[in-house]
């Protein structure tokens, strides 16, 4: 059986190519039909906000390869409520839809993954 | 045990340095490396074009020499390569660009090679990743 990787995305969607670099292993794993996770985390949060106007820091968008991975079978979304909470995000609609978690919750998810990358 | 390692921090960056010391106990402790798979600002240590001051630590050269020593696979992602201009000699003529960064035994490809690697290593090993 396949091993299940969990990648841990860190990086706000505009602070450099962290976001869609971490995205990257997720898509790739998807396609390659692999068991794969994803949890936002700290600033990684950012990138689930909908309605983000990436010409205005003459970027591509970030938020159509994010809504590619459905398409990549990876369904398995998470996201961490305190970092959420931390930046006055919770509960505010996000444009995956990713469970929240926190505290033993995030202990108990990194505990069901095999393999773990964080970036 | 065998174990696939990552790297995703440039050659000045205290995590590639103990990423190659972690992979040279590795094989010195009698394990297996079946792939080092260097992503984001990792492709740099495979790079051939970084000049380091003659009385510091020279990374890339190191890992160089691991790699042939040991006759490893090494991979660098592709797509995080052509960002940062570590281009081999294919990719260099594809996109019409002069310098060439990458030779063997480094290879350019994609991330399926980290996912390869992971599924079939005991251990996936990342350094570098923030």
């Amino acid at each position: 059986m396949a091993k299940a990787m969990l990648i841990v995305s860190r990086h706000s969607p505009w602070s450099g190519l962290g976001a869609r670099e971490a995205l990257d292993i997720a898509l790739a794993g998807g396609a390659f039909e692999l068991p794969i996770g994803m949890l936002f985390l700290d600033d990684g949060v950012f990138q689930l906000l909908p309605g983000q106007q990436p010409a205005a820091v003459e970027q591509k968008d970030l938020a159509a390869n994010l809504q590619a991975l459905p398409l990549f079978g990876v369904d398995d979304l998470y996201v961490c409520r305190q970092s959420l909470r931390l930046r006055g995000l919770d509960g505010q609609p996000l444009a995956l839809p990713a469970t929240p978690l926190e505290g033993p919750e995030l202990a108990d998810l990194f505990d069901r993954y095999d393999l773990v990358i964080t970036l | 045990m065998k174990f696939a390692i990552a790297l995703f921090a440039p050659p000045h960056a205290p995590s590639s340095r103990r990423a190659l010391r972690f992979a040279e106990a590795v094989l010195a402790g009698g394990h297996e490396i079946n792939r080092l798979f260097f992503y984001q600002d990792g492709v740099h240590n495979a790079s051939g074009s970084i000049v380091t001051p003659q009385d510091e630590l020279d990374l890339p050269a190191q890992w160089r020499a691991f790699v042939e020593r040991h006759k490893l696979d090494a991979v660098v992602c592709i797509a995080a390569a052509l960002r940062r201009g570590v281009l081999d000699a294919q990719e260099a003529q594809r996109y019409g660009r002069t310098a060439i960064a990458v030779t063997p035994p480094w290879e350019l490809s994609g991330l399926g090679q980290l996912h390869e690697a992971a599924q079939q290593a005991d251990r996936l090993v990342c350094f570098g990743g923030v």
